[in-house]
């Protein structure tokens, strides 16, 4: 077979070096609108993924009848935003299930940042993606999905119940408008300016 | 149980067994891991010989005549990413497409970068 020169650094004019991709997670209890957050904002995209069965995931999934399965098809969407042609967003909905969190390992690497998106009627829900963020160091920002008829939290009041720091921004949104789901990714990206801003040069002792 | 040592799938894996049979039952590819957003691109303008390529390989070497991502080629393809893997992994043996891992993996994502997103946000 000839495949010829195939340098990828050299003589080709078409580059893919000023190509970014950006990923922006987007974690939350089941059912809590990260599907319809993404979808508001972006062009929806859908993934296949096969995953390994864990030993965790073989206890709660029936394999009754295919007892020789050993791995799962796991679904999942992401959102595309393109900013320009070369700077690109990519929003992956962490599944909310824990026995997906092997996968919030790979989506996290790199990623710009997250957002913990909750229901004020179940908060508790949060919790496990506000300690995955908070034990990596991966900036977050917490929207509040105002479902209609939920009753309205004080923020204050939200910020204790999750145990967030004062300086954590919480951000009211309806995950179904695209103008919410923008002002909620703005309010992250300024998150992260500002967290930034403020680490100290690497390198400096 | 069997070992989780032993990646190859038997026929009681059941709907599995039709994607990965693309890759001849291989569920990890070679060579250096990409990420979900690294960016794919073909490394030639024209295959000389297309007739050696599977035509989900021809399929996911379309794709990348654009810059574009893995998980833009796994939706597009509708394929399972770890079979799209594979596949990248084989077009990359053969030099035909380059792999790169986002500028971001590498270094936290620098000021300008934030802000010209900032400002593509506001823009939409």
């Amino acid at each position: 077979m000839d495949y010829g020169v195939s340098d990828p650094a050299s003589g080709n004019p078409r580059t893919s070096s000023q190509y970014r991709a950006i990923k922006i997670l987007l974690a939350g209890g089941f059912g809590v609108g990260k599907t319809t957050l993404v979808g508001a904002v972006s062009e929806i995209r859908p993934l296949r993924t096969e995953e390994p069965l864990t030993e965790g995931s073989l206890r709660t999934d029936s394999t009754v009848g295919v007892e020789g399965k050993t791995t799962t098809t796991v679904a999942m969407d992401f959102g595309r935003i393109s900013l320009r042609s070369d700077l690109v967003l990519y929003l992956f909905g962490t599944p909310g299930q824990q026995r997906f969190w092997f996968m919030w390992d790979e989506l996290a690497i790199g990623a710009l940042g997250a957002v913990v998106l909750a229901d004020t009627r179940r908060l508790a829900d949060s919790f496990p993606a506000i300690d995955y963020f908070e034990r990596r160091a991966i900036p977050f920002i917490v929207a509040l999905n105002c479902f209609d008829g939920a009753r309205r939290y004080d923020k204050e009041d939200v910020r204790m119940a999750l145990d967030l720091e004062p300086e954590m921004p919480i951000v009211l949104c309806d995950a179904r408008s695209k103008e919410s789901a923008k002002e909620v990714l703005i309010a992250l990206v300024e998150h992260v300016l500002i967290t930034a801003s403020e680490e100290p040069l690497s390198g400096i002792a | 149980m069997p070992s989780n040592d032993e990646r190859w799938l038997d026929a009681e894996a059941g709907p599995v067994v039709r994607p990965y049979a693309l890759t001849q039952g291989r569920t990890r590819h070679a060579g250096a891991s990409f990420d979900l957003v690294a960016t794919v691109m073909a490394t030639q303008a024209v295959i000389r010989d297309p007739g050696s390529l599977a035509p989900e390989h021809m399929s996911v070497l379309q794709l990348a005549r654009a810059p574009t991502t893995v998980a833009d080629i796994a939706s597009d393809v509708d394929l399972p990413l770890g079979v799209v893997r594979i596949i990248l992994a084989d077009l990359r043996e053969l030099g035909l497409v380059a792999i790169r891992t986002p500028v971001v993996m590498a270094e936290r994502i620098d000021k300008h970068t934030l802000r010209e997103v900032l400002n593509g946000l506001r823009g939409l």
